[in-house]
């Protein structure tokens, strides 16, 4: 099978390049995204500003909080696969670029679960600063040796 | 747009690149996963001092002015202007690498010149900001006495307030984490260093489609080259927006 078998009719940039993308016709797809980019911002604030103008805690924090980090997300793939063109690519370019990502799951739970060790540590044996940290509800009392 | 391969095409047979990116495209994506890996570093170390603290600043005290609006109380307003600078800057790039697919020299100078103000107006922004945050006075209870500090590397304003503790009108408070600043302008700074080099590659690139490089070469693929640093340089953002403002 021939290298040049599939001929394309634009211009190659290098010969690495078998298919070149299609140009795409007109910027429609670019300013589609740019809105849905500008929608997911504004959501994205208005759950920011949610959690100052009512007050807040516990399980509907933690709910806003995880909805922001979804919008992100969206917006990230938005970028990635649309601006920067990675979902035209071909599936071996996309995966050389997607696999390693998966290590973030490991490095986000791994260090902050260690963040949540040293704050437990801290509020168990060390003295609180006088009125000026908020003891946490389930704060243990040090054992005497 | 996209790429029609016939089904079944195989890519591993030699003689031919796997990826059908050239050489320069392939490794501005892997120098790109790498910076993708030290920003993760950067954020995810803050994240772990953040939740090793039992207080930490809330972002809607923080960042909470705006350029000639004196002390009025605007949460989030100005970062959310800046954000919107990043968005649109993006996709005045994408519209550059979308002339440049077709070869129209004109166009691609017309956006690039648009992207540029974009990547020089947010960095203006982010001056401001710091100088903003360095210079301001907040009444700060430390070691017994009211002291007006701004927020740097070593010294952390925005802590919880002393209750019925007033200077000047303004609530005084306690310290807060000292972690908070070195995080934040190491963060942004750092991203700002990488809006800044964007801006100078945009520069030179705008000079090379000026004297004709593009046209002499037949292909206008260092622009998006350039395009996707400048791409991933607003993909950072998006997550140092969400770790530093919203959150």
């Amino acid at each position: 099978m021939s290298l040049h078998e599939h001929h394309t009719e634009h211009a190659v940039a290098s010969p690495e390049i078998t298919f070149a993308h299609e140009p795409a016709p007109n910027t429609k797809r670019i300013w589609r995204t740019f809105w849905i980019l500008l929608c997911l911002t504004i959501a994205e604030l208005a759950l920011g500003l949610s959690h100052y103008a009512f007050h807040m805690e516990g399980f509907l924090l933690l709910f806003v909080k995880g909805a922001m980090i979804i919008l992100s997300l969206c917006k990230a793939i938005y970028i990635v696969s649309i601006f920067m063109h990675l979902g035209d690519e071909i599936r071996n370019m996309r995966l050389t670029v997607l696999v390693p990502l998966l290590l973030f799951i490991w490095f986000i739970l791994a260090f902050l679960w260690d963040g949540v060790a040293w704050r437990n540590l801290r509020n168990r044996y060390d003295k609180p600063a006088t009125g000026q940290q908020v003891v946490p509800h389930d704060q243990h009392t040090p054992k005497a040796d | 747009m996209s790429t029609h391969v016939p089904a079944g095409y195989k890519w591993w047979t030699g003689g031919k690149s796997p990826y059908n990116v050239s050489y320069g495209k392939l490794m501005m994506w892997i120098f790109l996963l790498s910076d993708t890996f030290t920003f993760g570093a950067l954020l995810i170390s803050y994240g772990t001092i953040r939740v090793s603290q039992n207080y930490w600043p809330d972002p809607n005290h923080v960042f909470n002015a705006f350029p000639l609006m004196g002390h009025t109380n605007l949460p989030l307003a100005f970062v959310s202007l800046m954000t919107f600078i990043l968005i649109m800057s993006s996709v005045t790039m994408v519209l550059a690498v979308h002339e440049g697919h077709k070869r129209n020299r004109a166009g691609v100078e017309k956006w690039l010149l648009w992207t540029i103000l974009g990547g020089s107006l947010f960095l203006s922004c982010q001056a401001w900001e710091w100088t903003h945050m360095i210079t301001g006075s907040h009444a700060v209870l430390i070691d017994g006495q009211i002291k007006e500090i701004g927020a740097t590397i070593t010294q952390n304003p925005y802590g919880a307030a002393v209750p019925g503790l007033m200077h000047d009108g303004h609530q005084v408070t306690t310290p807060g984490p000292v972690g908070f600043g070195g995080f934040f302008f190491g963060i942004t700074g750092f991203h700002g260093f990488h809006v800044f080099s964007g801006v100078c590659l945009l520069v030179l690139a705008l000079v090379w489609t000026r004297i004709g490089k593009f046209d002499n070469l037949g292909h206008y693929e260092m622009i998006e080259k350039i395009g996707l640093y400048w791409h991933f340089v607003d993909l950072v953002w998006v997550f140092v927006f969400l770790c530093f403002y919203l959150i």
